[in-house]
């Protein structure tokens, strides 16, 4: 008779990380090429990408849903990213891009998945007109779609900061807040600014697919903040030493149900495999925060003197533990912290524990950047274009992507509350800076790469 | 990588009494599942049974067969679940 092959603890291990730790794959995200979609009719290109996405896509959904059912792990979102559009409607004769935008949304729609990443530009270096013309539609477009999602990658190690970019995604973010007023400026929550953006993220506001990448290909997202946490909650005497080994064999695990259902799911949708992102993505639920494993370490609140630390040891054992656990590792992987999204940040930003000033330091550390912050709605573009320059900067120096995904609340100010609703969640406005920056955003230009030890 | 079997885990989980194996078999056997393995162990208070089961002969989807297996976990107070056997593979096997 063959045995078990597994011990009852490991068995109940994984039971219990699934039924009472919130275990989940947090998206399948499927990019889809679109550079076979140009035309110099913008009408005929968003027709081809329409037709190519729903082709794609089809069965997506319902493969993910299957997966579900058999493997009984959560398939949080199903998802699609696209060749930044920037790229697919260059030679497009039109003065703006809003209509791909709705192609795109319908398709989304069509195939049944809640987000399509990939109304994007690259510009870190400079802008071409296409360029131009995607970033001056970005409102437009996100205030009349739904379920698409915008980047613009203004920076890189290696090209600098393009501070006309940047000083134009200020304006851009507050175009975006004021066309969605009646929504709590929800469109912000849509719009992602990165440096070193990645080819290959499946999670939202900020996936798209790189032109690296193949024609199509299958990028699995995992969570589970909550299975994190009920370790580091079970050795409360732990050193550090002790905590990352803990967090990392957690990570593993984790990460190894990503590595299962993308797997399964690229096999069935004869895709490709393309990576796993093993990022601890919080929601709002209960159980399932980020900030709340950093408190268990032993902070009161997140956000007090400490939190960097512990986010550092967090982002880092979560790498070292997943890295082992799949053949590819991509995306962004490590620990985000959205404020709105994550039930332990919301609570810390209300009880004033946790700062603008100390987020930014925690995205020096953490896998992205400033994201579901939202600020005062009076807050002007030049303050919202040094803020992303100060994370640009970051992001630049330090070799790693960081992106900024604020929300100036139309007409709320600090301490007011603004509610998306959703995975999206809740946030209180917190204050930001309000010394005058205008002057320096205003110079244009870039801002030089930095020196890498002439490594090619 | 191997093909994927048609084994699951079948975990239950509470405190004792007469006629958990029974009740979970029958359901088991009803759906043409078989049982290829069983085990139990006593964890703290809890009583903890799990089986392994082949589904090559079932007469019910994995869906149904959780859905029955759930109710009968109700009806006993118990809590039951199943999990597809490559779900432990890949957590606790490299």
């Amino acid at each position: 008779m063959p045995s078990l092959r597994f011990d009852p603890e490991e068995i109940l291990e994984t039971v219990k990380m699934v039924q009472m730790e919130n275990l989940d794959i947090r998206t399948i995200t499927m990019g889809i090429s679109l550079r076979d979609c140009a035309h110099p009719s913008l009408a005929a290109a968003a027709r081809k990408a329409y037709d190519k996405i729903c082709r794609t896509a089809r069965a997506l959904v319902a493969t993910g849903d299957a997966l579900e059912r058999e493997y009984g792990i959560p398939i949080i979102n199903r998802r699609i990213s696209v060749t930044p559009i920037a790229l697919v409607a260059e030679s497009c004769e039109a003065d703006d891009y809003v209509l791909m935008a709705e192609q795109l949304d319908r398709a989304a729609a069509e195939v049944g998945v809640n987000f399509i990443g990939g109304f994007s530009a690259l510009v870190h270096k400079g802008c071409t007109p296409g360029d131009t013309r995607l970033i001056d539609s970005i409102p437009r477009a996100l205030a009349t779609t739904e379920r698409v999602c915008a980047s613009v990658n203004v920076a890189s190690t290696k090209a600098g900061i393009n501070m006309d970019a940047v000083a134009r995604m200020g304006e851009v973010i507050r175009e975006c807040a004021g066309l969605t007023r009646d929504r709590g400026g929800l469109a912000c929550a849509k719009l992602v600014v990165f440096c070193n953006a990645v080819e290959d993220n499946p999670f939202m506001a900020g996936a798209f697919h790189g032109i690296g990448e193949p024609d199509c290909v299958l990028n699995v997202g995992v969570s589970g903040p909550g299975a994190v946490l009920s370790a580091v909650q079970r050795a409360p005497g732990a050193d550090f030493g002790e905590l990352a080994s803990i967090i990392k064999r957690t990570a593993f695990k984790i990460t190894r149900m990503g590595e299962l259902i993308g797997r399964r799911a690229s096999e069935r949708l004869g895709v490709p495999f393309g990576i796993v992102d093993l990022s601890l993505a919080p929601t709002p639920a209960k159980g399932d925060s980020v900030a709340r494993i950093l408190e268990s370490m032993g902070l009161e609140r997140v956000g007090a003197h400490g939190s960097t630390a512990a986010l550092a040891l967090l982002n880092d054992a979560v790498k070292k533990g997943g890295a082992m656990a799949s053949s590819h590792v991509g995306g962004l992987s490590g620990a985000f912290i959205p404020v709105s999204e994550d039930i332990g940040m919301i609570e810390a930003a209300a009880a004033q524990a946790l700062s603008f000033d100390k987020l930014e330091a925690m995205t020096c550390v953490c896998s992205v950047g400033l994201d579901m912050v939202a600020i005062p709605g009076d807050t002007p573009a030049a303050t919202l274009a040094a803020i992303i320059a100060d994370e640009a900067a970051i992001g630049m120096i330090n070799r790693k992507t960081t992106a900024v995904r604020v929300i100036p609340v139309p007409g709320k100010g600090v301490g007011e509350w603004v509610e998306f609703g959703g995975l999206l969640g809740r946030a209180p406005v917190i204050p930001v800076n309000r010394h005058d920056c205008s002057v320096f955003v205003r110079r244009g230009g870039r801002i030089p790469a930095p020196l890498q030890a002439l490594n090619n | 990588m191997a093909e994927s079997s048609n084994r699951v885990i079948v975990t239950v989980v509470g405190h004792d009494r007469t006629g958990i194996i029974a009740e979970t078999s029958r359901v088991l056997a009803d759906a043409g599942v078989n049982i290829v393995d069983i085990s139990q162990t006593l964890m703290g208070e809890f009583f903890v049974m799990i089986m392994m089961a082949d589904l090559a002969g079932a007469t019910l989807s994995l869906e149904q067969l959780k859905a029955r297996l759930a109710a009968k976990g109700t009806e006993l107070g118990m809590r039951i679940d199943v999990q597809h056997e490559d779900v432990f593979k890949f957590m606790h096997r490299v």
